[in-house]
């Protein structure tokens, strides 16, 4: 190939700004620390404890996701999407069906748009809830919070097993509707998950929202302005928590979030305690949604029966759908050239570009806050490797 | 979002761009603009800061690879054969030249407006892939043109840290081409044990027909 590679950044250490230190220390976390929620790095230069320069290094998941998707049919490449960002298999799904939905212009029944509504706001349920406990577990909080959190996930998981027959890789969505219908008794168990859920969240907060320690570690740490959460893409509750008042699921309304009612909690610091707490009001709101979809759904058919799903060919032309993930602006870009396999099949990962911004909102901290910072933003390598 | 409209705003504001809109026949009507590489920067800076457009926010950047193909085409001429005209069929092959692209997804967060879709394209695949780094404007681009650098071999001219995101550094070839292969070994190297491997094999040669036979187990 012609076009050069060009060489690892490499760092020049310089002078050190601070009297008596007259060293920088350059050290990588990762790809095997407990910090980083997976294979992740970051080459660290240090000045004494103060973080002077951070470069993230990514690619240690890496399996060309889209490649694989693009030599693979359509439906084929629906159980693989569960495997992006594997802690919330449902909105992964839904974000590719929707895609593939634009594409070939399928409708969806209504029965089906409150399976996916319901089944998406359970995973962001258990997405917040466990990205809290790793955040407390992150900050030396060992243990307690996370098992609070896993709890509580097991929980949704079970709900999630008795519909789709898997806990963690559902595989539960098809091009317009969904897979199965909800089994006998499943409903009224979710309303009691779904209605028990507030105290848990009671609970949560009494533990932790006014908490000595935990206020001390992430106020003022990791401060993203609003301008700069709009230039370098950030989207989800890690923009909301800079006040940018952006959530696809008002903006886009797609699928059928105009018939309920909630509210979007916007943070106004921007800090590592505003991220934490826009999760634990969205997890309120979320129990809001669930709690209208589960009270409206109607009876009906759960896939468009003119929908094929075997030798399914959409037209030539190309689509890009997104949906409000828990961790962020979750898209799918598809390029049909006629064939029964994608020309070119794209995920557009909020997980890896929320991390644009890592290094500015670790300068000038100490290492300590470099991982509750990572922590707050929401990374799952799954989906930042691909 | 009309994207005429929005056109003819670029066109009379960018003094000198070539806009093409790129229809798009499939149910998502999603259709796009092709910017000319020079211009794009100047575009992507206008589509950002004007007071009615403003799209503050670009999602997604992705690239696609169109190879190059050879499309055969029958004519029918007239011709003299063996001294009578006649008419004859004849197959014309052309090349058409392959290229890269890169497309853009730009959403507005204060005006709550988008998709606008922007599309730039290399010249060829070979030499000639530089195009205009849009991370100075955005930069929501900066880690995806990465990876478009990686996985397509776009090289982004003015992009601030353009190195290979998601391969290693020395990695050769870019995955994402369509007619990319795979070597049979991602990281062959030589290990002491060929060289022990070939010193044993020399030796025993040398060896004497009892040594041999010894050597070998016999």
């Amino acid at each position: 190939m012609s076009t050069a590679i060009h060489p690892a950044a490499s760092f020049e250490l310089e002078q050190a700004t601070e009297p008596g230190m007259d060293q920088l220390l350059e050290i990588s976390m990762g790809p095997q620390h407990p910090s980083t929620h997976g294979v992740f790095r970051m080459n660290v230069v240090l000045d004494g404890e103060r973080v002077v320069r951070l470069k993230p290094v990514f690619g240690y998941l890496h399996r060309n996701h889209e490649k694989i998707a693009e030599n693979e049919t359509y439906l084929g490449s629906m159980p693989y999407t569960d495997r992006l960002d594997y802690m919330c298999p449902l909105t992964n799904n839904w974000a590719y069906a929707l895609a593939v939905e634009k594409l070939a212009g399928i409708q969806v029944p209504e029965r089906a748009e409150y399976l996916r509504v319901i089944t998406g706001e359970l995973t962001r349920l258990q997405n917040h809830a466990c990205l809290i406990g790793f955040l407390m577990q992150d900050m030396g909080a060992s243990g307690t919070p996370l098992m609070y959190a896993f709890r509580q996930r097991e929980i949704i998981l079970d709900l999630f097993e008795a519909l789709t027959g898997a806990r963690m890789m559902c595989n539960y969505m098809r091009f317009g509707g969904c897979r199965v219908d909800l089994p006998a008794g499943w409903l009224d168990q979710a309303k009691k998950v779904v209605a028990e859920f507030p105290r848990f969240l009671d609970e949560y907060e009494r533990l932790l929202v006014g908490n000595e320690i935990l206020m001390d570690r992430t106020q003022d740490v990791g401060v993203l302005s609003k301008e700069l959460a709009i230039n370098a893409g950030i989207s989800g509750p890690m923009a909301r928590a800079s006040g940018v008042d952006y959530d696809i699921r008002k903006v886009d309304r797609y699928g059928i979030y105009d018939r309920f009612n909630f509210r979007i909690p916007l943070g106004s610091h921007g800090d590592v305690y505003d991220r934490f707490m826009i999760r634990v009001l969205e997890m309120r709101e979320s129990v809001d949604i669930l709690q209208q979809a589960m009270r409206d759904i109607p009876e009906g058919p759960i896939v468009d029966p003119k929908t094929k799903i075997r030798g399914f060919r959409p037209k030539p032309g190309e689509a890009y759908a997104r949906i409000e993930g828990p961790k962020g602006e979750l898209g799918f870009y598809l390029v049909s050239d006629g064939s029964p396999n994608p020309y070119r099949y794209r995920v557009r990962p909020p997980s890896l570009i929320n991390l644009t911004i890592l290094e500015d909102l670790c300068l000038g901290r100490n290492v300590a806050d470099v991982v509750v910072i990572l922590g707050s933003i929401d990374i799952v390598m799954g989906e930042v490797d691909r | 979002m009309n994207l005429e409209i929005v056109k003819s705003e670029i066109e009379a504001n960018v003094p000198g761009c070539r806009l093409e809109l790129v229809a798009n026949p499939s149910p998502s009507a999603q259709h796009s603009l092709l910017l000319d590489a020079e211009h794009a920067a100047a575009v992507a800076l206008y589509l950002r800061d004007a007071a009615d457009l403003r799209f503050d926010f670009c999602s997604n950047i992705t690239g696609i690879d169109w190879p190059g193909k050879v499309v055969s085409q029958k004519v029918k001429v007239r011709k003299l054969v063996e001294g009578v005209e006649q008419e004859v069929e004849e197959t014309h092959t052309t090349t058409v030249p392959g290229f890269l692209e890169a497309v853009y997804h730009l959403y507005s967060v204060e005006k709550k407006h988008g998709p606008l879709i922007l599309r730039l394209r290399t010249q060829d695949r070979e030499a000639r892939v530089h195009l205009p780094s849009l991370t100075p404007i955005w930069r929501s681009a900066e880690l995806q043109e990465r990876e478009i650098f990686d996985l397509f071999g776009v090289v982004f001219d003015g992009h601030p840290d353009l190195r290979r995101l998601l391969m290693w550094d020395e990695f050769q070839d870019h995955p994402m081409r369509r007619d990319y292969v795979d070597p049979d070994d991602f990281e062959y190297e030589p290990t002491a044990h060929d060289e022990v491997l070939q010193r044993a094999q020399q030796h025993l040669s040398q060896a004497s027909p009892v040594q041999q036979s010894e050597a070998e187990g016999r």
